[in-house]
């Protein structure tokens, strides 16, 4: 226990000018938004908003705004706003991006910022792609821990070298970004994708799992790990900041020295 | 994780999403696992790929680049090379590689852009029957290569070699 005696805190170091408003900037930006309404057209159109945001704001302020106070009818997924539950992974820019996590200022806002569903899953209504095939990869692949040992009174010990070995799979919040970002998925959507390799790594590297041959085998697929190019774009679109790329190679690189 | 607003940069803005309406958006994944026959595939196009950088660059620096350059070639160069075994072999190393690797290029080009499986057999089925002809015709050219060769006027091509 120290006895020093510390000095009082100052009550407040930061003295905001009168003259910003608290020194936060507003600006106009111009909203560009895929629409697709099945019920009064099969064509999308583009639909362009005006209107004035603050720095602080992001893409998804900006699509409440005009939900709230200018269209009602403008349709999209969002529940946790801060990048947590992966609900909002949307085509911003010509770039998968969580609306939740883009800040406008980061944008260039002299031009219209564009906004659109995510690509190579089938369109429901404005921004809502039907996410089932998606999902359905996921499921294939046994996204859970199966285990031969019998369960241990316990939990189930790991050093931190074996966690770390997984660590960076276990991040991913099944946005889809990476993979409606995947040229190959685009093509047919019949490549599981690689959201589904992701979380199939996480398990296969996993040292309390002993499913990891089933896992490697259902990727060994026609349509699974193989079709993979190298593009990248699901490492750029991962709003997580996965390296999606390095773990689709090391479940090649497991499925090949299983093999051998 | 930048995102820049530069439309020009992205011209895939303005084309439709893709399986919109388009495409059957249900599952069509086939049961029928084709073994481990894509690995091979994967696991043949880097190895042929680390081959042909050898063997094609090799090939382009002897035929363009040493002794008379690109001048040289003609109907005598090709004779030269190819009463070399080593050559022979070397050419039909580079013509197998570069044909199985490109068909196989191909295929996988064909199985993402076709979306029918009707179009796919097709497009793969010309593919298979023009990459095997060019294989069969490059490989008996190599080895039935007729070194004295004469023009229609009976006279013998540039530096063709015939027995005297
Ligand atoms: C110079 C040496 C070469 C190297 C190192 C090389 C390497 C590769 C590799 C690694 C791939 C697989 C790419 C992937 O799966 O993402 C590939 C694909 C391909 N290669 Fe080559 N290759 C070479 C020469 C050639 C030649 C001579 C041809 C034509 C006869 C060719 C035609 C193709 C085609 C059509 C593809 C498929 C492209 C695609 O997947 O979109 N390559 N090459
Ligand atoms: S790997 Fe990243 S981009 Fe892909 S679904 Fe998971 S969080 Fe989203
Ligand atoms: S709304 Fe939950 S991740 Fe963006």
């Amino acid at each position: 226990m120290s006895t020093t005696t510390e000095a009082a805190e100052p009550a407040s170091t930061v003295d905001l000018p009168e003259s910003t408003g608290g020194g936060i900037t507003t600006f106009d930006i111009t909203l560009k938004v895929r629409r697709y309404i099945p019920e009064f057209s099969d064509e999308a159109r583009w639909d362009e908003w005006t209107i004035t945001m603050q720095g602080t704001d992001r893409v998804l302020d900006a699509l409440h705004k005009v939900k709230w106070e200018l269209d009602g009818s403008l349709s999209f997924r969002r529940s946790c706003a801060h990048g947590v539950c992966g609900s909002d992974a949307m085509r911003i820019n010509g770039r998968n991006r969580l609306a939740c996590k883009t800040l406008l200022k980061d944008l260039d806002t002299s031009e219209p910022i564009t906004v659109e569903p995510i690509k190579g899953l089938p369109v429901e209504k404005d921004l809502i792609v039907d996410m089932e095939p998606f999902f359905q990869s996921y499921r294939e692949i046994m996204p859970f821990m199966i285990a031969n040992s019998p369960a241990p009174s316990a939990e189930r010990y790991q050093s931190p070298e074996d966690r770390e070995r997984f660590d960076d799979t276990t991040k991913c919040i099944l946005c889809a970004a990476c993979t409606s970002s995947c040229p190959v998925f685009w093509t047919d959507g019949q490549y599981f994708g690689p959201a589904a390799i992701v979380n199939a790594h996480r398990f296969i590297f996993d040292s309390r799992d002993d499913a990891g041959d089933m896992r490697l085998e259902v990727l060994n697929d026609k349509e699974g790990v193989w079709r993979c190019r190298t593009t990248f774009n699901c490492t750029d679109a991962c709003p997580r900041g996965i390296e999606v790329t390095k773990a689709i190679q090391e479940v090649k690189t497991a499925i090949l020295t299983r093999a051998a | 994780m930048s995102t820049t607003n530069t439309p020009a940069a992205f011209p895939a803005t303005s084309l439709e999403a893709p399986r919109s309406g388009r495409i059957d958006p249900k599952y069509l994944r086939s049961k029928t696992s084709s073994g481990s026959f894509e690995m091979a595939a994967w696991v043949f196009m880097r190895l042929s790929g680390i081959a042909l950088v050898v063997l094609i660059f090799v090939h382009l620096w002897v035929n363009l680049m040493s002794g008379g350059g690109i001048a040289q070639i003609d109907f005598g160069f090709v004779a030269g090379k190819w009463a070399n075994p080593v050559w022979q072999f070397w050419d039909l190393v580079m013509l197998w590689l570069a044909m199985l690797h490109g068909a196989n290029g191909m295929r996988t080009i064909i199985n993402d852009y076709a979306e029918k499986d009707s179009t796919r057999l097709w497009l793969k089925t010309i593919l298979v029957l023009g990459a095997a002809i060019i294989v069969v015709l490059g490989t008996l050219v190599i080895f039935t290569f007729e070194p004295c060769m004469l023009d229609a006027a009976g006279e013998q091509l540039p530096r063709a070699v015939c027995p005297s």
